[in-house]
């Protein structure tokens, strides 16, 4: 996926052009070598393993055969987990993006303190171990009288409890809570860039607020929001703590999946395959909604 | 600008509660004096932090983790400060290329990695060593260590080595003592993010460790997965502290809204 990352930074101004070219090889080389070893070579060979064939008794054969593949896209069973997968990872992206945006534009109009308080707050939770937050949530959600469910019914919002535990609603309540802070994060990102006095001078023409925020600052960060869209997206789909805690064994994903071939039917050539399949896909996706993220906001991105 | 109104502030206070409910659910229930599953209304015990010790298993995938995290982050120092000095000071034909290779754990998934490397460690026939589990884990640590040391050299006085040099330091004792201070915060600072992130790794991790050398997240979660007591939250309560005391010395040390940035835009479209 190297369209999407262009960390090359802008040095003009202190690096040596092409001068030292061979010093620049040498200093980077053993970070290389780490990388054709532990990257490059590891996932050839995946790629290959899902050729090959398996059986029950005479384990994985080193043989050139599309099996696998055919299995993955003719089996209902995988066909299914693979659209539960896309299907929670759009509706994680989708609840991130309503409710990170929001509270992106309202961080953003706090004064100084606060608002770093706050902003460290919500994004403090990327760097807590992932099966610490999904264990919170396994404890709110409980049974049906879990906190999530007597909270809800005494707002009044629902009447009856809602199952989270081992259901799909649950999976995307974790997801989304695990996901917020990538979205809040390049939303705030974009704000940061937005000149306010464009917005002053909006008001002053005597815009409402729901205009300002509809017609100059959303097309100002819908950059931002799409961005934060794609790494919520391609994180939801190969999320794998989340979906093994909340959905169980029975509600799997693609990365659940993989690993129960992989550590428990112990079919190395199926799982590679599945691996890579979701690899592809996310490449895919995330590549091209890029591309067409960059032509639409040519502008903004130059 | 204006400020916000009311009903702004309300979902303001909704939103920061959903984010640290979880959190604040795990550290409360691990207080709990009862043998089950309970927020504790009356009092506070501390039973469950105690009887950690008599369960050997965490106590163990604890120091697993801790050497990991540790070794994995110095290690891959070794391998990003010469990759992102070359990055940050020459361009030369296949650069972009180079930064898109080294960052690349970030964008593929992590079961996929983790498959990746149980294919090459069995084939080479160290699977489910401490070894295998290092390598790993440099590997993936890797991208974190090399964007907080790349912003460190990117923002240095180049100056102050062209004043050295000019005095006649060069090579090892020009890196040393000059350029080596310059970029130590983002080394330090890329070195505690990238121990975090392997203290936390679940994904990669399970597919790779074996009894022995499990680490404290896969233990929790192989516990978790068989049933959910008082035990494993006072474990995770454990292991939120620690990651606030590494966030609290970071934050002393480099500011942690750099690092936050760093972990948080994995993968994201730079505007350049």
């Amino acid at each position: 996926m190297s369209a999407v990352i262009d960390t090359a930074p802008a040095t003009t101004s202190t690096a040596v052009p092409t001068s030292g070219t061979r010093a620049a090889w040498t200093l980077a080389l053993p970070a290389l070598m780490l990388f054709i070893g532990g990257v490059v070579i590891p996932l050839v060979m995946t790629i290959m393993l899902s050729f090959h064939d398996w059986g029950q008794y005479k384990g994985i054969e080193q043989v050139f055969i599309l099996k696998n593949w055919r299995e993955i896209a003719s089996d209902p069973y995988y066909v299914e987990m693979f659209w539960r997968t896309f299907r929670l990872a759009v509706l994680a992206t989708l609840i991130t993006a309503v409710f990170g945006v929001p509270e992106a534009y309202i961080l953003n109009r706090m004064s100084g303190p606060w608002k770093s308080f706050f902003l460290l707050v919500i994004l403090g939770p990327l760097l807590i171990s992932v099966v610490a937050r999904t264990l919170g949530w396994a404890l709110l959600f409980g049974g049906n009288n879990g906190l999530a469910n007597k909270l809800l019914m005494s707002l009044g919002l629902i009447t009856s409890p809602v199952r989270f535990m081992f259901t799909e609603t649950g999976m995307v309540v974790a997801l989304a809570h695990a996901m917020m802070p990538f979205m809040v994060l390049a939303v705030w990102t974009t704000l940061q860039r937005v000149d306010p006095q464009i917005e002053n001078a909006a008001v002053s023409l005597g815009a409402g607020s729901l205009t300002v925020i509809g017609r100059i600052i959303l097309p100002q960060i819908m950059p931002g929001v799409l961005s934060g869209a794609i790494i919520v997206f391609s994180l939801s789909a190969s999320a794998f703590a989340t979906p093994a805690i909340i959905g169980g064994r029975r509600l799997k994903v693609v990365a659940t999946l993989a690993y129960d071939e992989f550590l428990n039917t112990l079919n190395w050539p199926l799982g590679a395959a599945i691996a890579v399949l979701l690899l592809v896909a996310l490449v895919l996706i995330v590549v091209g909604s890029n591309a067409l993220i960059e032509r639409r906001y040519a502008e903004v991105f130059r | 600008m204006k400020r916000n109104g009311p009903l702004a502030l309300a979902f303001h206070v909704l939103f920061v509660g959903f984010m640290l409910a979880p959190i604040v659910v795990v550290c409360l229930v691990a207080f709990t004096p009862e043998g089950f599953l309970s927020i504790p209304t009356s009092s506070f015990s501390l039973r469950w932090f105690k009887a950690i010790a008599n369960y050997p298993e965490f106590v163990h995938a604890f120091w697993v983790s801790l050497w990991l995290g540790a070794l994995s982050s110095f290690v891959t120092l070794l391998f990003a400060v010469p990759a992102a000095l070359a990055i940050a000071r020459y361009h030369f034909r296949g650069r972009d290329l180079l930064s898109a290779l080294f960052l690349s754990p970030l964008m593929i998934p992590h079961v996929v990695l983790g498959i990746a490397f149980l294919r090459l460690f069995t084939a080479i026939g160290i699977g489910g060593t401490f070894l295998a589990l290092l390598i790993a884990h440099v590997v993936v640590v890797f991208p974190f260590a090399l964007r907080l040391t790349l912003a460190a050299a990117i923002g240095m006085d180049r100056s102050v080595e062209m004043a050295a040099i000019s005095l006649g330091a060069g090579g090892w004792t020009l890196f040393r003592r000059v350029t080596l201070p310059l970029i130590l915060p983002g080394i330090v600072s890329g070195w505690a993010l990238a121990f975090i992130q392997s203290f936390d790794d679940l994904t990669m991790t399970i597919f790779l460790a074996a009894p022995g050398t499990e680490t404290l997240p896969v233990r929790m979660f192989l516990y978790i997965q068989d049933n959910i007591d008082p035990l494993v939250t006072s474990v995770s309560a454990s292991v939120i502290a620690i990651t606030m005391i590494v966030l609290v010395l970071l934050d002393r040390f480099y500011g942690l809204d750099r690092v936050l940035a760093a972990k948080g835009d994995a993968g994201r479209q730079e505007t350049p």
